[in-house]
């Protein structure tokens, strides 16, 4: 019946939006950022672990769509090991992909974020993708505050 | 269903005949605006095609066309709503504008530091921060009363909460994010009993239901064109006229003044003292051929209609597992919000158009309302005359797959 939703709603969204990794919070965590997306509400706060400038553990908690949690979930187990620089420049790349603007892209350059490139062709929805990233961002930045995607 | 001529109606509103992704179009998005008859469509284009000028400036044939049609159009606006006199008509740019205009004029001139605004638990942003801003303004304070979790006003709460230093009651009619049509009449007396003025914001219930301004006594009443079949950018603020005489101006140009020198200005009378500049001149005569075109049918018959398409869907929904409807109250308006277990709003509504259901995810302007059901947010289907049982049963069936889907 949503043969046209295959693109965006991949099987693996769904796996992650059933369970969700990592989804718990960090009592000993170095950053912890709050993010919200005011347009629909969702909510997360994401904590990170750090050794000098790598990423050893990330977590988060938080309720918001499919893709939002789907998202979040796949880049708290991608980014555990990167130095901030590698998870600085996954974050463009995502940005990229998830803007559409490169109709070239390399989705091998995302790994298995690949999964969330649907979100292109749903301008309403890149926010719900990016809205982890953002909060990543922000943590990496050390802004301790809340971050918005408006 | 009674012989209600909704497959006539539908035929006249030509964006009904859209397919999206390649299904036909249920679009259950009213309560965020609603679609257009043709014969709104064709009053503009001929407007534009035959009649169109400035109003109230030039002696030209065309500026008087338009000036007759325009006020053409204030007439009929009074006589839809009862009002008792054109003056009492101004035309603004939505029910938004018409709150701010009261805020920034009734409201800084008879408002001041210590006094209270009153409002509900269930009102729209646009008649929460308004009156936010006049408080930060004037050192007023705003006092809201509660709901319960039928999404209906507590009604006692409220007549607690009107005291010696209530100076202004601004309420939902109907809200937008539940449904719940409120006991306006009833809180009209209420605060009338202590001399306080009550404005209604109708943006929701103009379309659904007959509104008579002099039977409900309310001081100022507001909605807006898009609500109601009619084009966006025109809304109309409906004042008493004793009150709209003695408010200030709200912004200054030209058409809301009698005489300029550099010294002094004298102003306008009503309705036009609350005019300033160009109005959207095609915009509100579009709102006066969708009046037209709602008399033509009857309130009565669309609201009785909108009823029995409410209680089928209400039905319908209560037999899907999992489903959460937010806004039981008894008198309710053709709305319907809801959630699903584990299933966002968003989501909801991505799958939905796919389907090419048209329904909102959000928090509908209404943030507060989202925060006391402890919701981030809610999908809303809401009806309008040319829906249909049968898509009804669409969005119905739509649910239930996305739910399986899901897993």
């Amino acid at each position: 019946m949503f043969e046209d939703l295959r693109d965006l709603y991949q099987e693996v969204i769904f796996d992650h939006n059933r369970n969700p990794r990592n989804f718990r919070v960090m009592d000993n965590a170095d950053r912890k950022v709050e993010g919200f997306n005011p347009l629909c509400g969702d909510r997360l706060t994401l904590y990170l672990k750090m050794d000098g400038d790598t990423i050893t553990d990330a977590s988060f908690q938080g309720s918001g769509c499919a893709i939002s949690t789907a998202s979040v979930s796949l880049m708290t187990e991608i980014v555990k090991g990167k130095t901030e620089q590698e998870a600085e420049d996954l974050f463009k790349k995502f940005h990229e992909m998830t803007t559409g603007k490169d109709e070239k892209f390399n989705l091998e350059a995302v790994g298995k974020l690949a999964v969330l490139a649907g979100v292109r062709e749903y301008p309403a929805r890149v926010k719900c993708a990016t809205l982890a990233w953002h909060t990543l961002d922000a943590a990496l930045k050390n802004e301790q505050k809340s971050i918005s995607t408006e | 269903m009674t012989n209600f001529p909704v497959e006539k109606i539908r035929a006249d509103f030509p964006i009904l005949a859209e397919l999206i992704r390649n299904k036909p179009l249920v679009y259950l998005d009213n309560a965020a605006t609603c679609q257009k008859p043709q014969a709104v469509i064709d009053s503009i284009v001929h407007l534009y095609s035959h009649d169109y000028a400035n109003v109230h400036r030039g002696v030209h044939t065309l500026s008087v066309r338009s000036t007759d049609k325009f006020e053409g159009a204030r007439t009929k606006v009074k006589d839809f709503i009862n009002a008792a006199s054109d003056k009492e008509i101004i035309f603004v740019r939505g029910a938004t504008e018409a709150i701010n205009l009261v805020a920034q004029t009734y409201g800084k001139a008879n408002i001041k530091a210590g006094d209270e605004i009153l409002i509900t638990a269930m009102e729209h942003h646009s008649n929460i921060v308004p009156w936010q801003m006049l408080c930060e303004q004037t050192g007023a304070i705003l006092k809201v009363a509660p709901i319960n979790l039928k999404g209906e006003l507590i009604y006692d709460e409220f007549e607690k909460l009107i005291s010696e230093k209530t100076k202004l009651v601004s309420v939902v009619h109907m809200s937008n994010a539940l449904g719940t049509i409120n006991p306006v009449k009833q809180m009209i007396t209420a605060a009338h009993a202590k001399n306080i003025p009550v404005l209604l914001d109708g943006a929701q219930a103009i379309p659904h239901m007959a509104v008579d301004v002099q039977d409900l006594d309310c001081d100022f009443y507001v909605f807006s064109g898009h609500k109601l079949y009619g084009p966006a950018g025109v809304g109309v603020l409906y004042g008493k006229q004793a009150l709209l005489e003695d408010m200030p101006p709200y912004q200054g140009g030209g058409d809301m003044i009698r005489k300029v020198t550099f010294e002094e200005t004298e102003y306008n009378t009503l309705p036009y003292k609350f005019e300033a500049g160009t109005p959207s001149i095609a915009d509100v005569i579009g709102l006066g051929a969708a009046i037209d075109y709602l008399n033509a049918i009857g309130m009565g018959k669309i609201a009785a209609y909108e009823a029995e398409l409410l209680d089928y869907a209400t039905e319908k929904a209560k037999q899907i597992k999992g489903l959460r409807i937010i806004g039981e109250a008894e008198h309710k308006g053709a709305i319907l919000s809801f959630v699903l277990d584990k299933i966002h709003p968003h989501d909801i509504g991505t799958m939905l158009d796919s389907l090419g259901i048209a329904v909102r995810a959000g928090h509908h302007c209404a943030m507060p309302v989202m925060d006391f059901f402890q919701v981030p947010a809610t999908a809303r289907a809401s009806f309008a005359m040319y829906n249909t049982k049968e898509e009804i049963d669409v969005l119905m069936k739509g649910i239930e797959s996305l739910i399986e889907v899901f897993g």
